[in-house]
């Protein structure tokens, strides 16, 4: 399962060789292998309990695998910690994206790393430079709407706080991205707005990993894809190589639905009723409304 | 606080809710302790009018309603911040006893100096805090049950070494000369006790409002396990903010230790319930993550002033209670009201 070298040529900043996860009896994560290269988007996409989470968390140092390892600029690092995965520039953004809806958006933007002034006793926040820095950085994402940085962040949409927490992700210094479900709760305009910033840090030379059930979201952005089921790589491919449709087709278990289908077609034709409800499977998806035509309605997001 | 959405008639229903929210947000915001401004100032106005002929408006009178504010006030500032990092300490009241009976048995029955006693009380209320901020921090006990029994241990402890070492749960304090003005002092009619509370009041307001740590305060109530991915160490703040708690009790035992010359353990246990009501009263967020040191400043006012404003009119004081039950719930509704209005994510944002 070893990885094709970049389109772009460079080396990978992250790669996962043969890395494990096992949780007493359960197996979480087998033999996962990938690399994530700097200007690119790698999608990583499961249904739920394939695994997404725990190799993320690997992949930020929340986890340490129990085999296999893992190599950072080619070194071969341990990631004893969140903040050690920091230091060498991961940043992850959660799927609750992390801020905290009674504080300013400016404070958000520097909690934990506020800009001081002054000294001994009088030693404060520079209120003036963070917030000015806060607006500058969202401008610089094509955020606008936050003109003030005193504002709340309770007054912000979903995707503009997803895009408050990658623009502060990357303002410290990360290298590689990492979203888990960053437009799994939010509306076809949000969404766009957080897959436009994924492109923008794609263009900045940022390594992405971006976690997904949304096979339409995936394709938008993505330039190469590793699908999990049952913790195990079930097929890794570059841009251009599947159709969507394979790639839900992937996502839901491939086989396994369509016997499902089949089987639930042959029920429907031997009580002779007329149902006007479709299964949700993959075709009955390609009917679905075209505001979101391919989001997966079995599935929610993993907690 | 005027609703008047005006200039958005041209938006869509949705559009124009949202620009009301963020309109009222942005308000509330910046000046959150405008509700309770306005209702000290009412109920003031009550007392003058229905208390100015008994004497409310002398300066007997209002020294009188500054002087219980003034204690309250001392542990309510840092009960504020406390429960704004979304913690609570119910071991205040001991505490209080706990330094009052310190300053009793130390200088009345060992017949040391004043700040000998002062330094044990200290230590003593360090090693509570620390004991309550480490097992709330540690574990994942509410600082409710922790600190429920930490009041029951030190009250308990603080009855029993009393009565053991000097026979009495009222020991008599024998102080005097400079060590004394520090806790027992008047400028005029005014009371010592006011001008530390001036003093820690801004010192708390300085270091929530300006400081990182002060951030990190309000990031811990909000949601400590964001607060912690973000990098800030909510233990610290924790431990250190029961460390606040502890001595500003243990302060006031003290400063009532010295100026009625009375070492008592049982007193200040009503401060549990007081200095909770001030600080909701106040506006601060009973689950955290919000709240202003002048908004607590002004709910201690309004407790001092209904308390003692009502000896002025004559009528039964019980009627204190009321009023004060009465504006914490209004105090609690207007606190829901806005965290609601500050977490409901609306779906239709417009984006630019």
């Amino acid at each position: 399962m070893a990885d094709a070298r970049s389109g772009n040529g460079t080396a990978p900043i992250m790669e996962l060789i043969g890395v494990s996860k096992q949780f007493l009896e359960t197996a979480a994560v087998r033999d996962v292998s990938m690399s994530v290269y700097p200007s690119e988007v790698t999608c990583l996409l499961g249904d739920n309990g394939a695994g997404k989470s725990t190799l993320i968390k690997i992949m930020s140092g929340v986890y340490q695998p129990t085999a296999g390892g893992l190599r950072v600029d080619g070194h071969p690092v341990v990631l004893s910690s969140p903040r050690a995965a920091q230091a060498l520039g991961i940043g992850t953004v959660h799927q609750d994206d992390g801020t905290l809806p009674l504080m300013s958006v400016s404070r958000n933007f520097f909690l934990g790393r506020e800009p001081v002034k002054g000294w001994g006793p009088a030693r404060r926040i520079d209120k003036k430079r963070a917030n000015v820095m806060t607006v500058e950085q969202l401008t610089a994402l094509g955020i606008t709407r936050v003109t003030n940085g005193e504002q709340p962040v309770g007054t912000l949409s979903g995707g503009e706080r997803q895009a408050l927490a990658i623009s502060r992700a990357l303002y410290f210094g990360a290298r590689l991205l990492i979203l888990d479900e960053p437009t799994s709760s939010l509306g076809v305009r949000e969404a766009g707005l957080v897959l436009r910033l994924i492109q923008q840090a794609k263009a900045r030379g940022v390594a992405i990993v971006f976690i997904t059930h949304n096979a339409h979201h995936a394709m938008t952005v993505g330039d190469r894809f590793t699908v999990l089921i049952h913790g195990k790589v079930a097929e890794q491919f570059g841009r251009g190589e599947q159709t969507r449709e394979d790639l839900i087709n992937l996502m839901a278990g491939g086989r396994e639905l369509e016997s499902l289908q089949a089987a639930l077609e042959e029920l429907d034709q031997s009580s002779g009723t007329d149902n006007s409800w479709t299964p949700p499977t993959a075709s009955g998806i390609k009917r679905m409304p075209p505001a979101d035509p391919s989001s997966f309605p079995l599935t929610r997001s993993e907690g | 606080m005027t609703r008047a959405a005006a200039g958005v008639g041209d938006e869509p229903g949705a559009g124009r809710y949202r620009l009301l929210q963020v309109r009222i947000l942005r308000r509330l915001v910046r000046a959150p302790e405008f509700g309770v401004g306005v209702a000290a100032v009412l109920i003031y106005g009550f007392f003058a009018v229905v208390g100015g002929s008994r004497g409310f408006l002398t300066l007997t009178g209002t020294t009188s309603w500054l002087d219980t504010a003034s204690q309250l006030g001392i542990i309510a500032i840092p009960l504020g911040l406390l429960m704004i990092s979304g913690s609570f300490d119910l071991s205040i009241g001991s505490m209080v006893g706990a330094g009052s009976v310190t300053v009793g048995v130390v200088t009345g029955y060992l017949h040391q100096g004043l700040w000998l006693a002062v330094v044990i009380a200290a230590a003593v209320a360090l090693a509570v805090g620390i004991g309550n901020g480490l097992l709330v921090a540690r574990t994942a006990l509410h600082s409710f049950i922790v600190t429920l029994a930490a009041n029951l241990i030190v009250s308990g402890l603080g009855l029993a070494i009393s009565l053991a070492v000097t026979g009495t749960t009222s020991v008599p304090v024998a102080v005097s000369g400079l060590s004394a003005k520090f806790f027992n002092w008047h400028w005029g009619q005014l009371s010592v006790s006011t001008f530390w509370w001036l003093a820690i009041a801004l010192v708390g307001g300085w270091v929530l409002a300006k400081t990182r740590a002060g951030n990190w305060i309000t990031a811990t109530g909000g949601d400590p396990e964001r607060a912690r991915r973000a990098g800030v160490m909510t233990s610290r703040v924790t431990v250190c903010l029961f460390i606040c708690t502890a001595l500003a009790s243990t302060f006031v035992g003290v400063l009532q230790a010295v100026q009625y010359t009375t070492g008592d353990p049982t007193t200040g246990q009503s401060y549990v319930f007081e200095a909770a009501i001030v600080v909701v009263i106040g506006g601060v967020l009973i689950s955290g993550g919000y709240g202003t040191i002048l908004g607590v400043v002004l709910g201690t006012l309004i407790f001092g002033i209904a308390s003692a404003g009502l000896f002025y009119t004559g009528w039964d004081t019980n009627y204190a209670d009321v009023l004060i039950g009465i504006l914490m719930v209004v105090a609690v509704l207007t606190n829901n009201f806005l965290r609601r209005l500050a977490t409901t994510t609306v779906k239709k944002g417009r984006l630019a």
